[in-house]
């Protein structure tokens, strides 16, 4: 690895589908504890970019390197991988038919072959995480949006990853309830957690992204501090950050 | 114009009555059980990336739908036979159903398959399941509780068209009303007595996969949704 203390760094990356060519030679990385925060137009290769890393989606040139696993590699170890990065959806995607715990306990349970009783108290603990110890024994069904993300973000964070991805996670609330997830969020990065977020929210992206990266048309077209928000070298950029998105 | 009923003398034969409809019931349970796992198994072999393995269950299903029943059973009856076979006519009733319904229970739950949305599967691989366990965990009992009535249904009248049987002289209910009536020259009587006991069987059928989705679906139970 070139610089040991990236978890997630890409270099050079391209992906196309079909004759649309999405992502033009993405670099970036993120080091341990880092947040960083995609924005950018929509359709602009940012779900992309997010879905290459958790080898959702295979790249054509380039590479990826996740916590020592070399993503582009067609052996590379899925579970493993997979193991060590925790995904959260726009459209929470809680299994429908299992309630919150089973929903939590599934993946330590079969995956990590973690005990039952062992996999239960996990549950309640990364479900207090997310403010939801009370709707252990609730379905999907009977949570609100945000409630739902929660629980997602809760069965992420069981599997005990190393880096987290969110992929838009609060585009698909109502306004009151995406306060909720974010809080989450920040409590995630203020304990540690290395994370890559895509997001629309640019005050929340200001705040909590150490660093931000603005992708336009599958490049990466300006990247660097919060700073950049305010202060945007590019036309583009002030163009984006003018209209809001 | 009166009708003479005479029922007593049909029903004096009730214990064979009482054999043929357990037969009945027997081959129904069997093809359920057998047929309904070659269906869930062809259903996933339809979406198989695999093309040959995708195109065979396609095949299957088609050779099925469009054949008569009574010629499936005649081609396992005589095919078998001609390999030189020798199976009791409830062993191959038993297999000319689970075929049968095998094909109907592919196209069920493939349609129940292609209605689990795919960010549901994506949530599974994304929390390092294998393959097999999204399809165990993930996709097959909310597949099943989607297409469930339908697939029941279906169950239901396979155990109905096992009457076909009869005709490789399996010993179901049909066969034995068919024996009964010639005994006693008491047609009509034997069949009003049987299509009783069909009725019967399809309720204690339809009671029983009623009960078993409380079982498999304890989502349904616990918010109570109707099944
Ligand atoms: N599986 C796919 N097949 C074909 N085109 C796709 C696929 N996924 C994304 N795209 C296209 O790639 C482009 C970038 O998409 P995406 O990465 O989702 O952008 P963003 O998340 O920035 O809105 C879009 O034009 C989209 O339609
Ligand atoms: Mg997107």
């Amino acid at each position: 690895m070139s610089d040991p203390t990236a978890i997630v760094s890409l270099k050079d990356v391209h992906k196309s589908f079909g004759p649309l060519k999405v992502l033009d030679g993405v670099s970036f990385s993120v080091a341990r504890g880092e947040v960083m925060a995609i924005i950018g137009r929509s359709g602009s290769g940012k779900s992309t970019a997010l879905r290459c890393i958790d080898r959702f989606e295979r790249i054509d040139s380039g590479t990826i390197e996740v916590c020592g696993h070399r993503v582009d590699d067609p052996q590379v170890d899925l579970k493993a991988l997979r193991q060590d990065i925790g995904i959260v959806f726009q459209s929470y995607n809680l299994f429908p038919h299992l309630t919150v715990e089973e929903n939590i306990t599934l993946a330590p349970c079969s995956v990590k072959r973690v005990a039952k009783a062992e996999a239960k108290s996990l549950a309640r603990q990364v479900l207090a995480q997310v403010g939801l110890e009370d709707k252990l024994n609730s379905y999907p069904e009977q949570l609100s949006g945000g409630q739902q993300q929660r629980a997602a973000i809760a069965r992420s964070l069981a599997m005990q990853p190393k880096v987290m991805l969110f992929d838009e996670v609060t585009s698909a609330l109502d306004p009151e309830l995406t306060g909720e997830v974010l809080k989450v969020i920040e409590a995630l990065a203020a304990d540690g957690m290395t994370m890559v977020m895509v997001t629309h929210e640019m005050g929340f992206a200001k705040g909590i992204a150490d660093r931000i990266v603005f992708m336009h048309r599958g490049k990466v077209h300006e990247a660097g501090t919060a700073g950049i928000l305010s202060a945007p070298a590019t036309p583009e950029l002030a163009q984006f950050v003018g209209t809001g998105f | 114009m009166a009708i003479n009923l005479d029922f007593p003398t049909v029903w004096a034969r009730w214990p064979s009555f009482l054999d043929g409809a357990t037969l009945t019931l027997e081959l129904a349970l069997m093809a359920t059980v057998f047929g309904g796992t070659l269906g869930t198994l062809c259903a996933v072999g339809r979406r198989s990336r695999n093309s040959t393995i995708a195109s065979l269950s396609g095949a299957y299903v088609e050779a099925i739908r469009n054949t008569p029943f009574l010629v499936q059973i005649f081609l396992v009856y005589f095919g078998l036979a001609s390999l030189g076979l020798k199976l009791s006519a409830f062993t191959v009733a038993a297999m000319a159903l689970t075929i049968n319904v095998g094909a109907y229970t592919t196209e069920i739950m493939r349609a129940g398959f292609d209605a689990i949305p795919r960010g549901q599967i994506e949530a599974a691989e994304g929390l390092a399941l294998s393959r097999f366990q999204v399809y165990w965990h993930i996709v097959l009992l909310p597949a099943m509780e989607k297409v469930y009535p339908s697939l029941t249904s279906q169950f239901v009248l396979m155990m109905l068209a096992s009457s076909v049987c009869s005709q490789i002289s399996a010993e179901e209910l049909t066969a034995v009303a068919n024996f009964i009536q010639s005994d006693t020259y008491r047609a009509f009587e034997t069949y009003i007595t049987i299509a009783v006991i069909y009725v019967v069987l399809s309720l204690v059928l339809r009671a029983g996969f009623w009960g078993l989705g409380l079982v498999l679906f304890p989502r349904l139970r616990r918010l109570g949704t109707p099944l």
